[in-house]
C-alpha cells in the first residue's frame, strides 16, 4: 500500500494552481502526472511527501501542435504514447519519438509523460537530450505569477535542480523548429532494450551546406553529468568540417565534455568511450 | 505516528468502476492503488504484485483498453473507466484463443507472470491481429517472466496468431 498521504486531484489548472499558491493543509503538495517516477518513491516508502497533487485529469495539459512560428507545442501531460501515435511529433521531432520508444515499455508509455519527465530532473532522462539538442523552451505557470517561457538550456541549475519556482507548474514545451534540411539522431545505451534507466543517453541535431560541410551540430547527453548537457567542444570540433574529416575530433571533444560517474549502473570509464564512440560513428554517418 | 483516533488520515472516498463489465463500487482511501482495490477490495486475486516499482509487469490490466500497471496507478484515477482484469478475458469455461495456446505450448511455469503478459497481449492482438515476432517482444518487453525465458512464450503468440 501507498502511504497514507492526502491526494489533491484538481479538474481544472485554475484549481491545480491555486492548491499549489494556498496549499490546503499548510504544505506544498508534490505534484504528479503519470505517477512513473512518483508512485515507484512512494511505494518503497524511501521519501513520503506531506501530500500529493495528482494532475491527471488535466485534459487542458495534452495535446500536440504546431504554432506560427513552426514550433511544436506538446502540452506537459502528453504521454510517451501520444507523442509516439502522434503524425506531428513525427514529422517534427522525430527524435523524440525514438526516445518516447525506448522509455519502459507499452504500459509505462501509456502513464508516463514529457512533464513528468522535464519536472523529475534526472540527468537520466531518455527525452531530455532531445529538448536540448533540438532546443526547446518551457512554459510554467503560476496562480500568482502568470505564465513564464525560458530556455530548456541551463533549466537545471544542478543535480535534480529545476527551475520551477514554488507555485508553479510546466505547462508544456515550445520545441524548436529542426534548420531546413536538419537530420536527427538519438541513442540510448542501457542493460536492455526495455525497461532501463540509460547508461548513456544521446542525440543530436546536423545540417550540411552545399559544399557539405557541417552548417549545423548540435549534440547533448544524459546520465553523463549531474545534469544533461550540450556537448560544446564535441560541436565546436565539427562545425565548418566534413563529417568524414571532423568525426574523430567531434568524438575527443565529446570525451572532454562528459563527467560521468561510476555507479549502480554503469562506470565512468564504459561512459566516457561509449558517448565518444558513438557520437563520432554518428557524425561519420552524416 | 499519530493516534489512530486523532489522526487526520484522509477521508475515503466513493468509487465507481467497470471491472470486468460489471460495475464495482466501494470506498478506497485517495492513495489506495489499482492494484490494491483489485485485489483486497474487489478480490480479484488474478492481478499480482511483482516489484511494485513498474519493472515486472506483474500487475499489468487494461484502463479503457490500454495496457497500466496497476501498481503505479491510483484507483481514483479510474472512475467511471473500463478496467479489465485476467479474471475477464476468458468467456467461462472458454478460454481466449491466446489463453489456450498458452497453455498448449507450456508458456506458464510458476504462471506468476501469466496475467500480465496476457493482459498485455490481448491488447496487442486487438490492435495488431497479426503481429510479427519483432512486434510480439516490444509489446513484451515490459513484462519479466523468471522461468521461460521467452521462447515458449512468444511460441504462445505466434500459435495464437496464426490461421
Amino acid at each position: 500500500m501507498l502511504a497514507d498521504i492526502p491526494v489533491h486531484r484538481p479538474s481544472s489548472l485554475e484549481e491545480a494552481l491555486a492548491l499549489l499558491a494556498d496549499p490546503p493543509d499548510g504544505e506544498r503538495p508534490t505534484p504528479m502526472a503519470g505517477g512513473t517516477d512518483i508512485m515507484v518513491v512512494l511505494n518503497s516508502r524511501h521519501v513520503v511527501p506531506s501530500s500529493v497533487l495528482d494532475l491527471w485529469k488535466l485534459d487542458e495539459l495534452r495535446g500536440l501542435s504546431v504554432q506560427d512560428d513552426g514550433t511544436l507545442w506538446i502540452g506537459a501531460l502528453s504521454t510517451y504514447r501520444s507523442i509516439i501515435a502522434s503524425p506531428l511529433a513525427n514529422a517534427h521531432c522525430p527524435a523524440l519519438v525514438e526516445a518516447a520508444r525506448t522509455v519502459g515499455a507499452v504500459q509505462i508509455q501509456s502513464r508516463g509523460t514529457l512533464g513528468g519527465n522535464v519536472a523529475n530532473a534526472s540527468p537520466a532522462g531518455d527525452s531530455l537530450p532531445v529538448l536540448l539538442a533540438q532546443g526547446c523552451d518551457v512554459v510554467l505557470q503560476s496562480r500568482d505569477g502568470g505564465r513564464r517561457t525560458r530556455s530548456f538550456d541551463g533549466f537545471y541549475a544542478g543535480y535534480r535542480q529545476a527551475d520551477i519556482q514554488p507555485g508553479e507548474l510546466i505547462i508544456g514545451f515550445r520545441i524548436h523548429a529542426l534548420p531546413p534540411g536538419a537530420t536527427s539522431w538519438y541513442r540510448k545505451v542501457g542493460t536492455r532494450l526495455a525497461q532501463a534507466i540509460s547508461k548513456v543517453v544521446l542525440a543530436g541535431v546536423a545540417a550540411c551546406g552545399d559544399d557539405g560541410t557541417l552548417t549545423t551540430l548540435r549534440i547533448a547527453a544524459g546520465s553523463v553529468a549531474p545534469t544533461p548537457i550540450r556537448l560544446a567542444a564535441a560541436e565546436a570540433a565539427g562545425l565548418g568540417g566534413r563529417p568524414t574529416d571532423v568525426a574523430a575530433a567531434v568524438g575527443a571533444g565529446a570525451r572532454a565534455d562528459v563527467t560521468p560517474i561510476d555507479d549502480v549502473r554503469s562506470n565512468a570509464l564504459y561512459r566516457r568511450e561509449v558517448s565518444g564512440r558513438l557520437v563520432e560513428s554518428w557524425v561519420r554517418s552524416l | 505516528m499519530t493516534d489512530a483516533t486523532t489522526s487526520t488520515r484522509p477521508a475515503k472516498r466513493i468509487l465507481s468502476l467497470r471491472i470486468n463489465g460489471s460495475t464495482w463500487e466501494g470506498a478506497v482511501e485517495p492513495s489506495a492503488l489499482l492494484l490494491d482495490v483489485l485485489r483486497y477490495q474487489a478480490g480479484l486475486t488474478g492481478t499480482k504484485r511483482g516489484c511494485d516499482m513498474g519493472t515486472c509487469g506483474c500487475c499489468a490490466v487494461r484502463v479503457d483498453g490500454e495496457p497500466r500497471l496497476s501498481c503505479l496507478t491510483l484507483a481514483l484515477d479510474c472512475e467511471g473507466r473500463d478496467i479489465k482484469t485476467i479474471e475477464g478475458v476468458a468467456d467461462g469455461p472458454l478460454l481466449s484463443s491466446l489463453q489456450q495456446e498458452w497453455a498448449d505450448c507450456g508458456a506458464a511455469q510458476c504462471g506468476f507472470c501469466t496475467p500480465g503478459f496476457i493482459m498485455v497481449g490481448e491488447a496487442l492482438l486487438e490492435r495488431n491481429p497479426k503481429p510479427s515476432e519483432a512486434e510480439v517482444r516490444e509489446a513484451i518487453a515490459g513484462n519479466l517472466c523468471r522461468c521461460t525465458g521467452y521462447v515458449k512464450i512468444v511460441e504462445a503468440f505466434m500459435r495464437a496468431t496464426a490461421d
